[in-house]
């Protein structure tokens, strides 16, 4: 959570590039999706730890309360949902691909407005599901949203589905059919994007109704 | 300077000199998109250079890798940051496309199949500076990353090397491209860090 005086407000799907600066003058950036809708100067980023990653580690292990961070933002003009934005609205998420998807919830659910939104999350077991409590308990305020875990490796005892990667029966089950015309979000890792967005043109949607972010490591 | 980040040291420094400001060395070949890859058969693909006066000029495939092509060795700049470094091609250039093309245009417009575009001026496409490319790293251009071809424009950051490349529009006038008109820089210099409108 960043306090950030004079945040000129942001569209949920949006992201801000974090800026690090070593004491020689060495400096790195990253981008990083926002979390939650405009709350002020309030900016909240959830970031994924990677454990190769040169700024993920120091941003989840050694960033302390008080510690500066330089940032510019919000970038992003087409990955975005507007709560004034009608239609029903598909969001799929692989693993930390959430994020920005969160942020559109959560400003559906702050908007306090009924769009119908469904949201096919997908992660490899149940402990590596981000906002769990948010998600599994959802507030009322989400009433109409309607959400499907997938999981991919292992999934808790008893349930329907058994772990395997996300199919058409996913989207058949948890998704809208094409005709509803959704707006589509998708966002994750590139294969996981690949694949799902592979799969709701061949289900029928229109290619121009959907619309992807791809991130995870960089491989530096 | 900016600010100091306490506790931050990075990692260690390769390929300096080489990568623009802002960068990062990867190895990685990472994949961005607006949105699903298209699939296009190279029995259906068509390229084709538009002048000013609605003059077309259309190579299909079987055209496209009749022309001498080159094997150019490139080093690319993503605008998210990461750089990848003696990047291996093959493709023909736009000097031997646009050599009988006759045009008083200075800018061009460069369209892809599934709808993208993005803008540059003409004499960036000329003088060995870009290729329509359809063979990465000893094998065929893969979808994923633009195939059958793409535009290849490596002095500006990668998002002008528009991907499953259709055509090109001469104008006489800059028309801004898709990323352009959502707030990305017009021209897109890596070495002068030209991000963002304003930059």
């Amino acid at each position: 959570m960043l306090e950030v005086p004079g945040w000129p407000g942001h569209l949920p799907g949006q992201h801000l590039d974090v800026r690090l600066t070593a004491e020689d003058g060495y400096r790195t950036a990253r981008s990083y999706s926002l979390a939650a809708p405009t709350d002020g100067a309030r900016v909240e980023l959830t970031v994924q730890r990677l454990p190769d990653g040169e700024v993920s580690p120091y941003l989840t292990g050694v960033l302390a309360v008080g510690d500066p961070v330089e940032l510019r933002g919000p970038v992003g003009g087409w990955f975005v949902w507007r709560p004034t934005d009608s239609g029903p609205v598909l969001l799929v998420a692989g693993g930390a691909g959430i994020v920005p998807l969160m942020a559109m919830v959560r400003a559906r659910r702050t908007a306090g407005i009924g769009t119908p939104f469904r949201l096919i999350y997908s992660v490899r077991t149940p402990d590596e599901v981000y906002y769990a409590d948010e998600l599994r308990r959802p507030p009322t305020g989400d009433a109409g949203l309607d959400i499907t875990f997938v999981y991919t490796r292992v999934a808790p005892d008893g349930w329907p589905r058994p772990p395997g990667r996300l199919d058409v029966a996913d989207f058949d089950s948890g998704g809208w059919p094409a005709e509803s015309d959704p707006s589509c979000f998708v966002c994750g890792p590139t294969g996981f994007v690949e694949t799902a967005a592979h799969i709701l043109v061949a289900l029928g949607h229109d290619p121009h109704r959907i619309r992807t972010e791809r991130f995870g490591p960089s491989g530096g | 300077m900016g600010i100091v980040s306490p506790g931050f040291h990075g990692r260690s420094r390769a390929g300096d000199g080489r990568l623009p400001p802002g960068q990062y060395l990867t190895e990685d070949f990472p994949v961005l998109s607006a949105g699903p890859t298209p699939r296009i058969a190279p029995a259906d693909w068509e390229f084709t250079v538009t002048t000013e006066n609605g003059q077309a000029h259309r190579w299909s495939w079987r055209q496209l890798l009749a022309l001498p092509a080159q094997t150019p060795t490139v080093d690319i700049h993503c605008v998210t940051r990461w750089s990848k470094l003696d990047t291996t091609w093959q493709g023909v250039s736009l000097d031997t496309l646009l050599a009988e093309v006759e045009t008083a245009a200075d800018f061009a417009l460069v369209h892809s199949y599934g709808g993208y575009t993005t803008n540059l001026p003409l004499e960036d496409l000329l003088d060995g500076q870009a290729w329509i490319a359809y063979r990465y790293d000893g094998d065929d251009l893969p979808a994923e990353h633009g195939g059958p071809a793409r535009l290849l424009v490596p002095h500006l950051y990668l998002w002008k090397s528009a991907k499953w490349v259709r055509g090109i529009r001469l104008l006489v006038q800059d028309e801004p491209g898709f990323w352009e008109t959502l707030g990305y820089h017009d021209y897109g210099d890596p070495w002068r860090e030209q991000r963002y409108q304003g930059d």
